[in-house]
């Protein structure tokens, strides 16, 4: 049961770091309709500014893991709203398929531009929270663990309050509804389009950092993995819907964890994609993909 | 003037061209893992090679000849390495094949080497199958049938281990191979290995495997792995109050290790090739060299890498020529070698046969307990 239970724990956490980085995925899909591929490549980058502004704050504070949380997320902020501006709204007009082989393209770009100026080699993250293990009868849980599923829960009850009671969020998702209408009612399709890239990338950010914190080996590769999980994630639960990228991201994450904590590990990821597939069998949309209206 | 100097300016001009027909360099080709995953092994295995050449050409080079490194950079990527030893083969036409660090890599190369019949000195490769790929390969390390009994009765006799749990990285010949010898060693002494958790390379999260390990109850942990998922491990189990010994094998021995792993690298055990503090004359003055010189004390990849070229040169000096089929044959009769990781003998099998060392992760260093045989 312990053991049970443990599995969850771990599961719920890597489920979380998921759940936040298919949130972009999701987002920018529900208002233009494509996948931005460079998105994992955006949480690569917020790992490394927060490598970097680590070491200017003393090691192990709240503060100082507060302020390098929130500048990795300004600073990816930034980075997604300037990718958008340069290489993604020329495009807006051509075909889908022009945009996703040049968001392949901006992937590949980051990834290996991060190989050049951070090195190829991983890097040693450091410990920007303070941490600690809590014992619950025979349960270990880490302060991180908690952090990150509290961090990820606060920041997609940000994002729900953002959509739907602010003024942007009605924005978005008239543009994503049906954008030549939306201009027509006097929204200004570019600022939404620049302020969702910017929305996106600082949880992907958020997600960076909350990953190499739990995994503090940082490389200018280690997007790759956990954004194509996350984009399975964000299928999963309904591609352009909210909750369902949130649910996809923790399911994913919990199978993940409890098929490597069976004898069945070497197949993990086999298994754990498998399962993905009968449940898009049975549910095309993805699991909420269905049942809701707006879209964002 | 210029005209009755003329021909002076002919002969000078000659002359040049001979001395530097004399001297047309050997060609030695490396290809390592400069950047990636390993880059913290192939960046030391470089450097001892590099420094290797340096001291030769330094002492006249060989046969009269200055000898040039011609060094290729796999990233520590699956594909690249046969790509690199091609290239080094048909278009820089060297004489020898020094590499890799990684045995996947070694292994990709080495039916290159052997089809185009260069010899080829993999430093640090424990994995048998590396130089069962031909008569053309050869090693300067231990081999993995070697290094996994020698940890079996570490296990069994320091830690007094009779139940052990395996962390096994499913995707690299190294770990699949050390974890197989480890078994067959351990299990022949009467232990017990009871679960074998697996992962791949590049994996971050290890505490699924590891909470699995825990309820298991064992003795101890073996991670016959690299140094970046082997810190991951040890970090994330003494996270999730995983108290026991975990030990790992020679790939360990990177100093990304203990600045991965800080406090909880703390105690480790892993096993190596040489130790810097052997006292030997021989051990002492490569280690001051190599401070010197890069700034740190050189690792077994460093020391394996320096030998895998005197090993090389120490052929062709026998050999007589830069013909690749003399210097095989030269080197299959090397005997008794005096190198930095003692004296090598290549054994019909083309590996060197040698004793490992036990070492400890103590303060943040590298710590020499004993030797060790199986």
């Amino acid at each position: 049961m312990s053991e049970f239970l443990q599995q969850l724990l771990n599961g719920l956490s890597l489920g979380a770091i998921y759940a936040l980085i298919a949130l972009g995925y999701t987002m920018v899909y529900g208002v233009l309709r494509f996948i931005n591929f460079a998105h994992s490549d955006v949480f690569m980058v917020g790992a490394f500014i927060g490598y970097y502004l680590g070491k200017l704050v003393p090691e192990g504070t709240l503060w100082g893991g507060l302020l390098v949380l929130s500048g990795a997320m300004i600073g990816c902020a930034l980075l997604g709203m300037f990718i958008e501006r340069v290489v993604y709204r020329p495009l807006r007009h051509g075909p889908t398929l022009n945009v996703l082989i040049t968001a392949i393209g901006v992937s590949l770009l980051l990834e290996y531009t991060g190989q050049i100026v951070f090195g190829a080699a991983p890097r040693t993250f450091p410990q920007i929270f303070p941490t600690a293990n809590y014992h619950v009868g025979s349960l270990t849980i880490s302060s991180n663990q908690v952090f990150v599923i509290g961090v990820a829960i606060l920041l997609m009850i940000a994002l729900q309050l953002i959509v739907f009671k602010t003024k942007i969020g009605t924005a978005m998702r008239a543009v994503s509804l049906n954008p030549k209408a939306a201009q027509l009612v006097g929204v200004n399709n570019n600022v939404v389009i620049s302020f969702t890239f910017g929305l996106g990338s600082a949880l992907a950010a958020a997600g960076g950092i909350l990953y190499a914190m739990n995994y503090p080996s940082i490389d200018p590769l280690m997007g790759v993995m956990p954004g194509l999980k996350a984009f399975v994630a964000a299928i999963l639960g309904g591609i352009g819907n909210i909750p369902g990228a949130a649910l996809g991201g923790l399911l994913l994450g919990t199978v993940e964890t409890f098929i490597g904590g069976s004898q069945f590990s070497t197949y993990k990821d086999a298994i754990a994609f498998a399962i993905l597939i009968v449940i898009l069998l049975f549910k095309p949309a993805g699991l909420l993909g269905k049942f809701t209206i707006e879209k964002v | 003037m210029f005209y009755a100097l003329r021909p002076f300016f002919v002969l000078a001009l000659l002359a040049l061209t001979f001395t530097h027909a004399a001297e047309e360099p050997i060609r030695i080709g490396e290809y390592a893992s400069i950047t990636g995953k390993e880059a913290s092994l192939g960046q030391s295995s470089h450097n001892g090679t590099l420094m290797a050449i340096d001291d030769l050409n330094a002492a006249g080079g060989v046969l009269g000849r200055p000898l040039l490194l011609i060094t290729e950079d796999t990233q520590s990527k699956p594909g690249e390495s046969a790509t690199a030893a091609k290239k080094l083969i048909s278009r820089d036409k060297v004489v020898a094949l020094l590499g890799e660090v990684a045995s996947s890599r070694s292994l990709e190369a080495a039916p290159v080497a052997q089809l185009a019949k260069v010899p080829m000195i993999s430093p640090a490769s424990t994995n048998p199958k590396v130089t069962e790929t031909g008569n053309y390969i050869f090693r300067t390390c231990f081999i993995d049938p070697f290094q996994g009994p020698v940890m079996a009765r570490f296990a069994q006799e320091k830690l007094r281990a009779k139940r052990v749990a395996l962390m096994v990285s499913n995707s690299s010949a190294y770990s699949i191979g050390l974890a197989k010898f480890f078994r067959e060693a351990f299990t022949a002494n009467g232990g017990t290995i009871v679960l074998e958790q697996k992962y791949a390379e590049g994996d971050k999260d290890f505490k699924a495997q590891l909470t699995a390990i825990k309820s298991a109850g064992v003795d101890a942990v073996f991670n016959p792995g690299y140094y970046n998922e082997g810190a991951l491990i040890v970090l994330q189990a003494r996270d999730l109050g995983l108290t026991l010994p975990i030990f790992g094998a020679d790939s360990w021995e990177a100093e990304a290790l203990i600045e991965l792993g800080g406090k909880a690298i703390e105690g480790a055990y892993l096993c190596s090739h040489y130790s810097p503090a052997d006292p030997s004359p021989r051990v002492q003055n490569f280690v001051q060299a190599y401070k010197k010189r890069f700034g740190s004390t050189p690792d077994s990849n460093a020391s394996l890498g320096y030998d895998s070229v005197l090993v090389l040169v120490d052929a062709i000096k026998r050999a007589g020529s830069t013909d690749r089929t003399k210097i095989r044959d030269a080197l299959a009769a090397t005997k008794n070698f005096a190198a930095v990781t003692g004296n090598i003998t290549i054994d019909a099998q083309r590996n060197a046969s040698k004793n490992a060392v036990i070492i400890q992760v103590r303060n943040g260093k590298f710590k020499f307990v004993q030797s060790m045989t199986p």
